[in-house]
């Protein structure tokens, strides 16, 4: 059963939808700001700077959505709105529609600030909704009340690979006849200081406090670590054969899901990058194409010293030569690190370039490592093939060793 | 010393429509929770837990099932403030 994407949706600190999200990246903007919390000096937080959303979601949803929701499942259901009403709001059965919305952190706002309750003014004042919102399938309930889905409602969790592998289990739900329609994604909100200051501790984020846009630099020689980012990407996957049946505008295609683990360490990658080729491989595989068809991939490029050569290493190792042809964007570069949000919205990053044909940019590599032997898009975005079938990769690895390659097409 | 009911009514008005999002001229004293204002039971939870912090007031759980009406809930706040 072939799996089609008909529609979109993302709220990130690029943008409040996908369109302006789209547009700022192929424009090459920065998302990266410094953070303006009164905590950030109360807790001496040693990270200043994060990609944080363009449009706050109180702007959008109502008081009460805004307190009944951590800010996880308030992205999520501005994205998932979004996404629904551009699949043209179907009309499918309740029973045939599921959700997989995943997460890589969870309701770190609403458990922390629900054990300072807990704490400083006592049990009978925390909130009775406190459990329902902090566990880590909260996201995908609150998407599967808003559309009443009762196929399944599932958050898988692999750190930052959780937003892509969502997207392969709705691939999953569909191809085995499980459902008809899987609104899926992933989102983030953990600009909070406790995972800020865990990251900074792990020595993972970006000290290039002064210079938030110019923090993120994948590939580049300068870079010093990742920058936390926040948001959701939720996608409208269907069976081709419902969308075709509705007349549903098909705006891309998921051909193929890898998903492999390193066996390895709880956080680093394993530096032979064998478990990520062979996820990448797998999701080729599975579309029933060959490395020779793929012409652009979406790296998952985090801009850290050790995970980035690993990557760039075993996509020449796998694709040989053929990987001069193919172009490779970076565009954590411009977000930042969503985490869990992060391997969806670069999904509909790669759609967007498959239905435009044209590469994303991958900002702020001054200087590429010199052993480099990637085709990287730099500074501007880059035409993809004029005509013809497109195929394109999604990498997302995540803390645990979980490696999530997806194959996308185009219409 | 007991609270005036206006004033319970109205901040007890206000935590209710945060929380639902019903607008405050909805809350009257003779709404039942439930059938009219349509709050389900977790909400109620929540309902009565902001209100025993505003109104510094303890709400026993045996209690909460006889708050049936907004007026209900303004007279025993007010009593026990």
């Amino acid at each position: 059963m072939n799996v089609v994407v008909t529609g979109l949706g993302a709220t990130t600190p690029l943008g409040g939808d996908v369109p302006s999200t789209w547009e700022a990246a192929l424009a090459g903007k920065s998302g990266v700001r410094p953070l303006e919390y009164d905590w950030v000096e109360k807790y001496r937080v040693p990270i200043t700077i994060a990609g944080q959303l363009a449009v706050r979601p109180d702007e959008v949803l109502s008081r009460p959505e805004m307190k009944r929701m951590d800010p996880m499942s308030q992205y999520a259901l501005v994205a998932t709105r979004e996404a629904w009403a551009d699949a043209g709001s179907p009309d499918v059965d309740p029973l045939r529609l599921g959700t997989v919305v995943s997460t890589g952190i969870g309701g770190v706002w609403t458990m922390l600030d629900a054990w300072d309750t807990v704490r400083d003014r006592g049990p009978e004042r925390v909130l009775p909704l406190s459990v329902p919102m902090l566990m880590p399938n909260s996201a995908t309930a609150y998407v599967e009340l808003e559309l009443g889905a009762k196929a399944g409602a599932h958050a898988v969790v692999s750190a930052c690979a959780s937003g892509a592998e969502a997207l392969a289990l709705a691939y999953d739900m569909i191809q085995s006849g499980r459902a008809d329609i899987v609104v899926a994604g992933g989102t983030e909100a953990a600009i909070h200081p406790l995972p800020i200051s865990t990251f900074a501790a792990m020595k993972t984020l970006s000290k290039r406090l002064d210079d938030p846009e110019r923090a993120s630099r994948p590939y580049d020689v300068d870079r010093d670590g990742f920058v936390l980012g926040e948001g959701a990407a939720i996608m409208v996957l269907e069976s081709e054969e419902h969308a075709v049946a509705r007349g549903a505008r098909i705006r891309a295609r998921l051909l193929g899901t890898g998903r492999t683990a390193d066996g390895y360490h709880i956080a680093a990658p394993e530096p032979t990058g064998d478990g990520q080729k062979r996820a990448m491989l797998a999701a080729v595989e599975q579309a029933g194409l060959t490395l020779a068809d793929i012409c652009h991939i979406n790296a998952h490029a985090t801009s850290t010293p050790v995970g980035d050569p690993i990557e760039a290493r075993g996509i020449r190792d796998l694709l040989g030569e053929h990987a001069d042809q193919v172009l490779v964007s970076a565009t954590k570069s411009m977000t930042g690190h969503l985490l869990g949000g992060a391997g969806a919205l670069e999904s509909v990053f790669t759609i967007k370039a498959l239905e435009d044909r044209v590469a994303p940019p991958t900002i702020n590599v001054d200087n590429p490592d010199p052993d480099l032997a990637i085709n990287l898009v730099r500074d501007t975005p880059a035409a993809l093939p004029a005509s013809g079938d497109l195929a394109a990769i999604n990498n997302s690895f995540g803390f645990g060793g979980h490696n999530v390659a997806l194959v996308l097409g185009n219409a | 010393m007991a609270l005036p009911e206006n004033e319970v009514l109205a901040h007890l008005a206000d935590i209710v429509s945060e929380e639902t999002g019903i607008d405050t001229a909805e809350i009257q004293l003779d709404k039942s929770f439930t059938d009219d204002l349509d709050i389900d039971s977790l909400s109620m939870m929540t309902i009565v837990t902001l209100a025993e912090e505003k109104f510094d007031v303890r709400i026993p759980d045996e209690e909460v099932k006889n708050l049936v009406t907004v007026g209900d809930a303004v007279t025993f706040i007010a009593n026990q403030g």
